[in-house]
């Protein structure tokens, strides 16, 4: 049995580290972006969408082990994206060892809406 | 420009809308992507990705100290998250969907809205709240510490609420904001809860709305890595900064200029996206 005040410090614990991480990884693949491509000119102003192989994070996992900048930034982006999605499967846990099954199910909900985002949208 | 050059404009850039958001309670987000679009001619989409991530990056950071100060609510939250991501779905949908330039009237409209509701700040609501009994049984009460101890509260207006946090999750994920401002107004003013615990615990969910959104704006090309990279790192820089100096600040001078500046983006960006510029 975990108090609130546990799960609570858990929380704040878990998204500190999740924000952190994903920070330090985003600067890593910058620093490594801006070096190899820094001198080239942006182009923002008319939306074609990134390429296809920073859209899936299976692709994305795969050329930032291949080395490649901005793939290492999306990494990053990733773990940002996903630090709120382990703070509510933590939450799952926390409320199964208070008994509370109502809460249970409202956050298994809540889970399935950000993995269908994630692995369907 | 080179990239170098564009990526150190939106560092600092985002680096002020960071600290400003932080200051007035509004978010980074509603800046960035006024910035991006108006400034640098970067299109109204790619704004909307790299805003989404630095909100769940500076909503994430803040939220961690808040719940461990005891006054988010981790229940109301989840019970409310379900209605905010399944609204971010939405949003995001119709993001994927929409011409660019109505997402910009429809943002400009939003930004007024902020605005106004920085203008005003804060009104209490009505005293004690009265029994419900919806609210009982979904557990949605608590206690937070004040003066003198630990003072009850209970939510009232349930379904409101609710409604209101799912329309709040619709702008979030169709504009690529926080909408923190929509529900801490569905929290306090239609759930009669504290400002204090509305306010956390709007911080607390608006990471996970933001990322009920965030796998449809990457498969659908939103999230620039080159772009979001100097957003991200600025607005979380200077929220951290704008979060230090909060503490320290008389906030209401900041909030009125920060009120022009938000309505001026505002008519900039509605005129820009009927014309057709944005």
């Amino acid at each position: 049995m975990i108090t609130d005040i546990q799960v609570e410090r858990s929380i704040s614990i878990l998204l500190i580290s999740g924000v952190l991480l994903a920070a330090v990884v985003v600067l890593l693949g910058g620093v490594l972006y801006l070096a190899h491509q820094g001198g080239q000119h942006p182009d923002y102003h008319v939306f074609r969408g990134v390429a296809a192989d920073l859209r899936s994070p299976t692709m994305v996992v795969r050329k930032a082990f291949a080395g490649r900048p901005d793939a290492i930034i999306q990494i990053g982006l990733l773990l940002l994206i996903l630090t709120p999605v382990a703070r509510v499967l933590f939450s799952i846990f926390a409320f199964l060892s208070e008994r509370d099954y109502m809460y249970v199910v409202m956050t298994v909900i809540v889970l399935a809406v950000l993995l269908y985002s994630l692995l369907e949208g | 420009m080179t990239i170098s050059l564009f990526t150190a404009i939106v560092f600092a850039g985002s680096l002020l809308a960071g600290f400003l958001g932080a200051l007035t309670g509004l978010g980074g987000g509603v800046v960035v992507v006024p910035l991006l679009t108006l400034l640098l001619g970067v299109d109204i989409r790619y704004a909307m990705g790299a805003s989404l991530v630095s909100v769940i990056a500076t909503s994430s950071g803040a939220a961690a100290a808040y719940v461990r100060e005891g006054f988010s609510n981790i229940r109301i939250g989840m019970f409310l998250e379900i209605a905010t991501t399944l609204g971010a779905l939405v949003g995001a949908y119709l993001a994927t969907r929409l011409h660019g330039s109505t997402i910009g009237i429809v943002f400009g409209c939003v930004l007024l809205f902020s605005a106004y509701f920085s203008w005003h700040g804060h009104k209490q609501t009505g005293g004690e709240s009265t029994p419900d009994r919806l609210a009982h049984m979904l557990k949605l009460e608590g206690s937070y510490p004040a003066a003198g101890g630990q003072r009850e509260y209970r939510a009232r207006r349930v379904p409101l609420g609710f409604g209101m946090m799912f329309g709040a999750g619709t702008l979030s994920g169709l504009l690529g904001i926080g909408s923190g401002a929509m529900k801490v107004l569905a929290m306090d003013q239609a759930m009669g809860l504290p400002f204090k615990v509305s306010t956390t615990t709007s911080n607390f969910m608006i990471g996970v709305t933001a990322a009920a959104s965030a796998g449809i704006y990457l498969s659908r090309g939103f999230l620039e890595p080159g772009l979001a990279m100097p957003v991200m790192l600025g607005v979380l820089a200077g929220s951290l900064l704008g979060a230090r100096v909060l503490v320290k600040a008389q906030s209401r001078s900041i909030r009125i200029v920060f009120s022009l500046v938000i309505v001026a983006l505002a008519i900039e960006m509605i005129f820009n996206s009927v014309k057709g510029r944005l």
